[in-house]
């Protein structure tokens, strides 16, 4: 890796100061994107700004409404957490089915969401539950934050907090997992809440989306029958030696139908 | 049996430091005043140089050397080898391209080295690498093994048409020809077998160090054959004379082969160590092993075989197109040709056999030797067809086999191919393993299975390998540089304990367990009281290493060998302290005694004599050590049978590896533990090729796509079931243990196994490897 400056933020407002402060700040939360990335060479920021120290960022608050996980909340934390896997289950299983042991014991949701990998598992759950994304200036829509490959709304220097999932009625998510990264190739997050159904899809293209025609099928009839004849158009999926856009196409059904059965 | 003597679940010896994180790796070794290499490497396929300017770099911080090409050209370093010399079939030798340690003018795969930057510290020597400003003139890229020959593909080496080092053949064209025209069935195949990238935990790693006081040179590096590296280091690379060069190979991280090679990283690291008079470090990093260490496999293959009426092989015939990478290994020539075109008999008494094998270079690594070399990629092809001829005549898969085997009477049964089988009791074989494979309930099991809405299928793979590489005069006339005999040395100290001195290299196999047990077991010694050491040039016998499954077939003879002129110097000192004659003197299990008496003398205080020779035979050297060098007569032939069966997915093409039994008959077992681990291990990289792993490079750019974790699928726990293992022990006739070797037989025997089961639930010819989902699911769109 490149030489950085590296600091360690007291709170919140540390954190924003500090990166305000440098030229090209990043912060770090578990590490597991941003260091492999430094140690390829692959970006050069002057300065990291560990937020481990803050302890502000760190736990789960399940309420009526339902559950909060702050954005230094590990993988493992949220899927080892039974107050959340009461609440909505399909949550603990997503953040469970992440990575392996040592990624989950580091990996954060604030990093995942941030970093906006098109193959992430909680993308998938935060539009898929329509949760709502809180960084320290202000509020954003769950299905207004992912942008694009890699991006989101936030601005530089922008720190997410935390994030808010409603409960569902019913809801689960499937992933057919990359034989080798095990990350997303196509994963799938169903919900039924008392705003409708919702399906997203992770891993099939460059950003997570929605597949308006299955959700008003569900709608109609919450059964994987109802959306079985329901193929997603190949245009735009991403290919790669793992997996060819039709391929993609094909596992959004079983995914969205496997997911439909778990619920 | 003696209390951890041959047979013994003996636990390995070397667990406790492995275990506890105490073993000795290169990586783990500092010298004083170490500096550090960064090699620049090519970050394309296929370019020209134009010019290198290292002035920045040179200029950096910390920068202590900076060398090309042309310095190590300056110095006479000679580049690197290839040490098989095939012979094409116009009798003319191949063709073999000089291969500088750093590139001269061009490159040629991604990862090729061009620069070397030697700093301070690691960070430094990373950091001026990037300050290297190489001018490429990028030039079209050949990737494609099938289309390497085609006109218009782009010449990697300007003196070498058609890309082409060899087109080489093997047996009767003409016999083929004919049974092909008067078979009742010709079975025809198109095959595949994927580039494998071989992934050692431990990547390879080197410190050169120059000492100016003794004008000689030590190398520590990751190497499976530490005097082989010494050799080629001294004589090709003129890197020091042998005397002048020891090479230390301490604990080794997995080798599968890819360590045998010398490479340019630890030749740059040792001559540097004197330009820059510091000890040089280099250790591979993750991607550097993906670009750099020689990959396995690669091979695009047309063949057929040819039945008669009642389902016999009357003839075969292959046709094979071989990637050699950029540049030839240093064993890649003979990988497939003499570990391939001689494999093709299999277990059968196929009378006609044709090979042609064109070995072409493309940009890319080189290939070479990958845990089986040349077998895997021969019994996967046979195997696959016997399954599919199988199919197409309506024969069961294991009867058609039984039907064509060598029957137990036959032997030493010589193969159309060349080689001298001399034991096999593949009948026997296949029965056990039809028996714990349950080949009878299966059709139960595939019922049961399609309820579930799975499609089941059940895939065999009777496979043979040529092992205990091996005799020294039958590889010389095909071309080796080098005899393949081994070396020991055992020798007993004074107060009795032993150590063994062997040139065999460990690197996983748990060498200084099992030989420990042959000695035990030989010498009556305690278990405890033997070391072996192995690795070190300046420690032992000249030895030629470890792969092609060699280590116990012709290492551990070799000490078997050293044991019995200890044994019989031992009688000579017994009959005398015992006032016997020698011939009197029976020996058995580390006691010497007079035969019908009750007076004997222990191997310990036989050796104790030997060191105070106070009363001592007349004319007798004092000492209790012997050397010996041990060339085998013959190849080794493991064979066994692996039965597979998987359950498909249709809805995703996932295929899960529900069963997997093996038979296998490696001769003599020393210690079923250690083979056990090695069928396992083995029989996981086999199902890690057949449906996991895939070395790709893009067809435009010549990039390699798989070169990190996130594409390259390594097998993972989850992946495979527990394995049923079994043995059948046929001893192997001509060498004083028994023993065949066990190290590749599951990567040789698993591939088709599995893929013969994936095509039989699928009910489709052929799928090529990896079978992935996606290509599952594809072959189920199509069927
Ligand atoms: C081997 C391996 C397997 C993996 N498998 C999976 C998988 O199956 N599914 C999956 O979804 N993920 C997977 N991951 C990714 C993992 O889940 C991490 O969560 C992810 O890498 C990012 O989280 P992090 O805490 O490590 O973030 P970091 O790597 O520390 O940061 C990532 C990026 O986010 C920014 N950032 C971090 N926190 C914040 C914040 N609070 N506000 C704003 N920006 C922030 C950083 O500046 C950086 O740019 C895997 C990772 C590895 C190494």
């Amino acid at each position: 890796m490149y030489d950085f400056t590296y600091h360690r933020a007291s709170g919140v407002a540390d954190a924003i100061g500090k990166v305000n402060a440098a030229a090209e700040g990043l912060f770090l939360a578990g590490g597991h994107t941003l260091l492999p990335t430094l140690k390829l060479r692959l970006a050069r920021p002057s300065d990291l700004i560990d937020l481990q120290d803050i302890g502000d960022l760190r736990g789960i608050s399940v309420s009526g409404d339902g559950v909060t996980v702050k954005a230094m909340t590990t993988h493992a934390t949220v899927a080892g957490s039974k107050e959340a896997r009461a609440a909505i289950p399909a949550l603990a299983n997503l953040a469970g089915g992440i990575g392996d042991p040592h990624v989950r014991a580091r990996g954060t949701i604030g990093g995942s969401i941030s970093n906006n990998d098109p193959a992430a598992d909680y993308p998938a759950a935060v539009v898929g539950l329509g949760a709502t994304v809180k960084t320290d200036k202000r509020e954003i829509a769950g299905d207004d934050f992912f942008t694009g490959m890699f991006e989101t709304a936030l601005d530089d220097g922008e720190l997410v907090t935390e994030v808010s999932f409603p409960r569902a009625d019913r809801a689960a998510y499937y992933k057919f997992k990359n034989p080798a990264s095990r990350f997303a190739i196509v994963g799938v997050f169903v919900a039924r809440t008392g705003g409708g159904v919702r399906v997203a899809v992770t891993g099939a293209g460059p950003c997570v989306f929605r597949v308006g025609e299955m959700e008003e099928a569900l709608a109609a009839d919450f059964s994987s029958d109802a959306i079985k004849d329901i193929q997603i158009p190949e245009d735009g999926l991403n290919s790669d030696i793992h997996a060819q856009a039709d391929y993609r196409a094909h596992l959004v059904n079983v995914c969205a139908r496997r997911a439909v059965d778990a619920c | 049996m003696a209390e951890n003597g041959i047979g013994a679940r003996s636990l390995r010896k070397e667990d406790a430091r492995f275990l506890r994180g105490t073993g000795n790796y290169v990586d783990d070794i500092n010298r004083p005043g170490q500096a550090y290499a960064a090699f620049v490497r090519s970050p394309h396929a296929h370019a020209r140089i134009n010019g290198t300017d290292t002035s920045k770099a040179a200029a950096a911080s910390g920068v202590v050397g900076v060398f090309t090409g042309d310095d190590l050209a300056a110095d006479g370093v000679g580049g690197l080898i290839c040490g098989w010399m095939v012979t094409d079939k116009n009798g003319e030798n191949m063709k073999a391209p000089p291969h500088p340690a750093l590139a001269q003018g061009k490159v040629n795969y991604v990862g090729d080295h061009v620069a070397v930057v030697i700093a301070d510290s690691l960070a430094e020597a990373r950091d001026a690498a990037e300050l290297v400003e190489v001018d490429y003139e990028v030039l079209p890229a050949n990737v494609d093994t099938d289309k390497a020959d085609a006109e218009g593909t782009p010449r990697i080496h300007d003196d070498i048409p058609d890309n082409m080092s060899y087109d080489w053949e093997l047996g009767d064209a003409a016999a083929v020809d004919e049974a092909v025209r008067n078979a009742a069935h010709v079975t025809t195949l198109e095959i595949v077998n994927n580039r494998l990238i071989p992934n050692a935990i431990e990547p390879r790693a080197a410190i050169g160090e120059y000492d100016p006081a003794s004008d000689g040179f030590t190398l520590y590096t990751t190497s499976q054959n530490p005097h082989v590296a010494r050799l080629v280091l001294s004589a090709f690379c003129a890197i020091a004379p042998e005397h002048k060069l020891r090479v230390v190979a301490p604990d080794v991280g997995g080798g599968f082969g890819s360590k045998i090679f010398i490479y340019a990283e630890e030749t740059v690291c040792a001559w540097a160590s004197r330009k820059v008079r510091r000890p040089v470090k280099w250790t591979a990093d993750r991607s550097e092993s993906f670009m750099s260490d020689a990959h396995g496999r690669d091979h695009v293959t047309r063949a057929e075989l040819a039945l008669d009426a009642d389902g016999g092989f009357t003839a075969l015939r292959v046709v094979t197109k071989a990637s050699m990478g950029a540049y030839l290994s240093t064993f890649a020539s003979c990988v497939p040709t003499y570990l391939y075109g001689t494999l093709l008999a299999g277990q059968y008494t196929t009378p006609a056999i044709y090979c042609n094998v064109k070995a072409l270079f493309t940009n890319t690594a080189p290939v070479d030797a990958y845990r089986g070399a040349g077998r895997p990629e021969a019994t996967y092809l046979l195997e696959r067809l016997v399954e599919v001829a199988a199919r197409e005549t309506g024969r069961d898969p294991a009867e058609l086999r039984r039907k064509n085997f060598i029957p137990p009477d036959a032997f030493p049964y010589t193969t159309p191919v060349v080689l001298a089988y001399d034991s096999g009791s593949y009948e026997a074989v296949l029965d056990k393993a039809c028996g714990i494979a349950d080949y009878k309930g299966f059709a139960g099991r595939k019922e049961e299975a399609r309820q579930r809405g799975r499609l089941r299928g059940i895939g065999f793979s009777s496979y043979i390998e040529a092992c205990g590489i091996a005799p020294s005069a039958a590889v010389g006339s095909l071309g080796a540089g080098v005899g393949l005999w081994e070396g020991a040395q055992v020798r007993f100290n004074p107060t009795g304990s032993v150590t063994v001195f062997t040139g065999s290299h460990a690197h996983g196999q748990g060498h200084e367990t099992t030989f420990a047990q042959v000695v035990a077991d030989k010498l009556g010694v305690d278990f405890d009281n033997i070391e072996v050491v192995h690795g070190d040039t300046d420690k032992g016998p000249f030895g030629m290493g470890t792969y092609g499954s060699r280590s116990i077939a012709v290492g551990g003879s070799a000490i078997v060998s050293a044991c019995d002129k200890l044994i019989e110097k031992g009688r000579k000192i017994a009959a005398h302290t015992l006032e016997a004659s020698e011939s009197d003197i029976e020996y058995d299990g580390g006691a010497f005694s007079v035969a019908g008496t009750d007076r004997s003398m222990s191997m310990g205080e036989v050796a104790f004599a030997a060191y105070v020779p106070h009363n001592y035979p007349e004319g007798l050297e004092p000492g209790f050590e012997e050397s010996a060098f041990y060339d085998p007569v013959n190849f080794t032939f493991p064979a066994g049978t692996q039965v597979c069966e998987v359950e498909i997915d249709p809805d995703t093409g996932e295929v899960e590896i529900v069963k997997f039994s093996a038979v296998d008959d490696v001769g003599t077992v020393i210690n079923p533990t250690i083979v056990e681990g090695q069928v396992h291990g083995g029989v996981t990289q086999g199902i890690g090729q057949a449906v996991l792993e895939n070395g790709v490079y893009d067809g435009d750019t010549g990039q390699l796509v798989s070169g990190s974790y996130n594409d390259y699928t390594m097998p993972r726990a989850d992946d495979v079931p527990a394995y049923d293992v079994e043995m059948y022990e046929t001893p192997c006739p001509h060498n004083p243990l028994g023993v065949k070797g066990c190290g590749e037989v599951g990567a040789i025997a698993a591939p088709p196994a599995v893929i013969n089961a994936i095509t039989d639930a699928l009910g489709t010819e052929n799928i090529d490897m990896p079978a992935t989902p996606e290509r599952v699911w594809q072959a189920l769109a199509r069927a």
